[in-house]
């Protein structure tokens, strides 16, 4: 291939790359949801200038139940560097969420949306399903799905959200 | 005039019926009740397995068993 041709191909691969990133980099819809059993509500700007795990999950999702011990460990491994993790629970009932709560020690504020309104502004595909927010509340990442292996595959991308916006 | 009325009628009233037949599709949140264990096509894989084992055994038939089901949907 002559260097014209390898050139308009580089072009082309950050053209694409230009594209991806700027789709996903938009500002995260904002909420304010009752934070579980709490007595206080969360909204989007008192996480503001932290890396946000936002995960959506049930309590009838057998990955959920998965994540929910992985992202604490993420959660203690970054929090001191400005890391940090909100849950929404998306049960038809607070009454399930809290049973399945009850064995576990999770340390983030888990919100509960009655009304289901949080998972079709920010058009969740599949249970669970999580975004990653920079500094500025901006969308970075999606994760769709949780598995064995996810949890280092995530602490990549939280440690160079994390790096990005030292810089 | 009464033919052409008919056929707007006719059409009216076909629409009406086939918007009835309009479904939402199910929303991922919204799967909690298929989600449970008795909404599950076969309660106890176990059994299922060995069931099938033995039907797929006896007929010579390997791969005659199975359907899409129900279930969470989760990833």
């Amino acid at each position: 291939m002559s260097e014209v041709g390898l050139l308009k191909l580089g072009l082309c691969v950050v053209v694409v790359f230009l594209v991806k990133a700027t789709a996903l980099a938009q500002p995260a819809p904002d909420f304010e949801l009752p934070v579980l059993d709490q007595g206080y509500t969360l909204n989007l700007a008192d996480v503001k200038g932290k890396v946000v795990y936002l995960d959506f999950w049930a309590s009838w999702c057998a990955p959920c139940a998965l994540s929910l011990p992985e992202l604490e460990k993420l959660r203690a491994r970054f929090h001191d560097q400005g890391f940090e993790v909100v849950a929404i629970n998306l049960d038809s009932s607070l009454e399930d969420a809290r049973r399945f709560l009850k064995d576990k020690n999770i340390s983030y504020p888990i919100l509960f949306d009655q009304n289901q309104v949080t998972p079709e502004r920010y058009g969740v595909a599949g249970m669970p399903t999580a975004f990653l927010l920079d500094r500025q509340g901006q969308l970075r990442d999606t994760h769709t799905g949780f598995k064995k292996g996810d949890t280092e595959k995530l602490a990549i991308i939280i440690q160079q959200l994390l790096r990005d916006e030292e810089s | 005039m009464i033919k052409k009325c008919c056929s707007v009628l006719v059409f009216c009233v076909g629409s009406c019926l086939l918007a009835a037949c309009e479904t939402s599709p199910v929303k991922p949140w919204q799967r909690g009740d298929l989600a449970r264990a008795e909404m599950a096509w076969e309660p106890d894989p176990m059994e299922s397995s060995l069931r099938d084992h033995v039907y797929t055994s006896k007929e010579g038939s390997s791969g005659g068993v199975g359907t899409g089901g129900g279930g969470c949907g989760c990833y």
